[in-house]
């Protein structure tokens, strides 16, 4: 062998290791399908995703801290029962009369919130229910190195368990901590909007819960539904704007000292 | 897993402040402080290495092979702490089957295996070319196998082919200086591109990270050199030594300005997570930032190198200086490495509390992993160098 076909079969024979990997593992990929191409009746079925844009809303004056959905979310979704993983929770804001924040939420606020201060020393006092925001461009998406999380055409960001590596880089690019690494399957786990139940027509576990509806779940676009009455009639906020991560979880009555 | 609940329910106790409560759990740990210091001594002794190659710095030459020994050594450990880290390692290869092209993690593969096969094999290749010829002809047993195989056939040893040797390494090492400064700003990009996370969220992160892996590769190059010519009982050539420690200064000197740039610009421009920052340097990073990274990893080493540059010392004190210096040097970077992946960790997104890192001693994330890490390059190296002495007297002279 001479040199120039050393070289020759240097460049080509690791990539072309590569390629063929690349290439068998399209057709495994192309085989679960027969033309190559997954339709979206054979995922959905009659539900059609195009017909739908989802969102939340939050009326922060509302929420009165009972922890229902926090408890309804993880019987409905297997959150482990630890209080070190949420995929939605509920914080409390006390601003005393010193002019100074406090801000708690004991295990998640499922088992609603003790009594610390007396009336006096409080300002102002309020409760906000967190979850993921779903955003139109999320930054968790955005970094999966094998994009094992991803948003549906109805505007959901969800994980692909049986995707997903377990790097965590997703956690970290999330601004609102709304993502754990779930300890039974070692992939990354978050809020849903309860796919599951919405593709049936049916409202998310939390918002079925809430006892005041300080939860309104609905779509984007102008349609019949409860939260374009919401968007209609409040002033919204949400959560750390200036990151650009556009949120579709809106709140009405959101306070400046919420992050 | 009841260890991790044990774990975070010790987490929650040490909690100040206000956390999201999905952030006791602490995400990247010890193995993704290894893998930034690994990746930078990669590129810190290829960048050493090239100076003689491309910018002919005679006196490094003795570090010449040796350096690039050492880069694959630690580069072949490099992703190792990575995949461990992994909640699934067995789907790693996903990375590069499907990978998502807007990720900047999903990059890492191709700027690995670009870096490996194509720069860093190929150089050492060119390099070692001749000697391996001879080598596969005078040995016996399996070590003629091995350098059988890696002639890879190519084993004319014209004046011509030499030449061309020659100037193909050359070539690659062109080639490789623009790839090792991808290879480790790239790992800076994947911490300075969260802009979720203040503390790493920098434009200056991939710049910081390289210029701190120069320095560490250099650090390393001086206490390898050191540690080996001592073992072999040779004498230390010291004008290697006091080029090696000049560039080491320079080095320095321009890492430290940039991460003092970008702290004097995060205090200036004092935006919303100025206070929760502040209050994670005076406490949780007191020690491992204000201590270890700037006085004992920086400055220290930065005077006394000074002081060999300014008055004539003996040969014997310099080779002290030298040596005390490179170790704290390498205790600094590894310190600068864990400030930036763990010190990020330790404060809330929320910007309004702290949390505790308790990392584990045995398992796959803890301690003794970490440690194993850190020394298997040293193994890997230990081999090479026994089967490709990198000394000058060991080169194959060819009667022309």
């Amino acid at each position: 062998m001479n040199r120039r076909d050393l070289l020759k079969n240097l460049l080509i024979i690791p990539p072309g290791i590569f390629l063929g990997g690349l290439f068998l593992k399209t057709l495994s990929l192309l085989k679960k399908t027969p033309f190559g191409k997954i339709s979206l009746e054979s995922i959905y079925g009659k539900y059609n995703p195009h017909e739908h844009y989802y969102a939340m809303g939050i009326d922060i004056d509302k929420c009165i801290g009972c922890g229902r959905c926090v408890e309804a979310c993880k019987i409905e979704n297997n959150v482990p029962q630890e209080p070190f993983f949420f995929r939605t929770w509920v914080e409390r804001y006390v601003i005393t009369v010193d002019g100074e924040t406090k801000v708690d939420s004991p295990e998640g606020g499922i088992h609603g919130f003790p009594e610390t201060l007396s009336e006096k020393e409080i300002l102002r006092t309020f409760f906000v229910p967190k979850l993921c925001n779903h955003c139109d461009n999320p930054p968790c998406v955005q970094v999966c190195p094998v994009g094992a999380t991803y948003k549906t055409i109805d505007g959901v960001v969800l994980v692909d368990k049986d995707y997903c590596i377990g790097c965590r880089y997703c956690i970290q690019a999330c601004p609102y901590g709304a993502r754990y690494l779930h300890p039974e399957t070692h992939t990354a786990d978050k809020c849903t909007f309860c796919y599951h139940r919405i593709v049936k027509g049916l409202q998310p576990a939390c918002v079925e819960v809430c006892p005041t509806g300080a939860r309104i779940f609905g779509e984007v676009k102008p349609r019949n539904n409860p939260l374009a009455r919401f968007v209609r009639f409040n002033k919204l906020g949400v959560l750390k704007p200036y990151l650009n991560t556009e949120p579709k979880v809106y709140y009405a009555n959101l306070d400046k000292e919420v992050t | 897993m009841e260890e991790l609940f044990e774990r975070l329910a010790f987490s929650v106790k040490e909690v100040t402040g206000f956390i999201y409560p999905n952030e006791i759990e602490l995400h990247w740990s010890i193995l993704i402080v290894v893998y930034p210091y690994l990746t930078g001594l990669v590129a810190g002794a290829f960048i050493l290495a090239s100076l003689e190659r491309v910018f002919n710095v005679k006196e490094v030459e003795p570090t010449y092979r040796l350096s690039l020994l050492t880069a694959l050594a630690f580069l072949i450990v490099a992703p190792l702490p990575l995949v461990a880290h992994l909640g699934h390692p067995e789907r790693a290869f996903e990375i590069f089957l499907t990978p998502n092209f807007r990720s900047a993690m999903a990059m890492f593969g191709f700027v690995y295996a670009w870096y490996l096969l194509v720069v860093l094999l190929v150089e050492l290749w060119f390099e070692y070319r001749k000697d391996i010829v001879v080598w596969s002809k005078k040995e016996k047993g399996l070590k003629k196998v091995i350098y059988l195989i890696l002639t890879l056939g190519a084993s004319d040893l014209s004046e011509k082919s030499i030449q061309f040797d020659k100037k193909a390494g050359k070539l690659i090492t062109i080639i490789g200086i623009p790839s090792a400064f991808l290879l480790h700003g790239y790992v800076g990009f994947i911490f300075g591109s969260v802009k979720a996370n203040p503390w790493w969220s920098s434009v200056l992160m991939p710049v910081v990270f390289l210029f701190s892996a120069i320095v560490s590769g250099i650090a390393l190059m001086i206490l390898l050199y050191m540690v080996i010519t001592l073992f072999r009982r040779k004498p230390v050539d010291m004008s290697c030594m006091d080029k090696l420690a000049s560039f080491l200064l320079y080095a320095m000197i321009l890492d430290f300005s940039l991460e003092n740039l970008d702290f004097i610009h995060r205090i200036y421009e004092s935006e919303e997570s100025i206070k929760i920052l502040y209050q994670l340097l005076i406490s949780k990073l007191f020690i491992s930032m204000v201590v270890i990274q700037i006085l004992l990893g920086t400055i220290v080493p930065m005077v006394f190198l000074a002081w060999t540059k300014l008055a004539r010392l003996p040969d014997e004190l310099r080779r002290l200086i030298y040596f005390g210096s490179a170790i704290l040097t390498l205790i600094g970077i590894f310190s600068i490495r864990w400030n930036v992946v763990i010190g990020g960790q330790l404060f809330s997104k929320s910007l309004r509390g702290l949390t505790t890192y308790k990392m584990e001693l045995l398992g796959i994330e803890g301690l003794l992993v970490a440690l194993l890490f850190l020394v298997l390059p040293f193994i890997i190296l230990y081999i090479l160098v026994a089967l490709f002495p990198p000394w000058k007297e060991a080169e194959v002279k060819l009667e022309a």
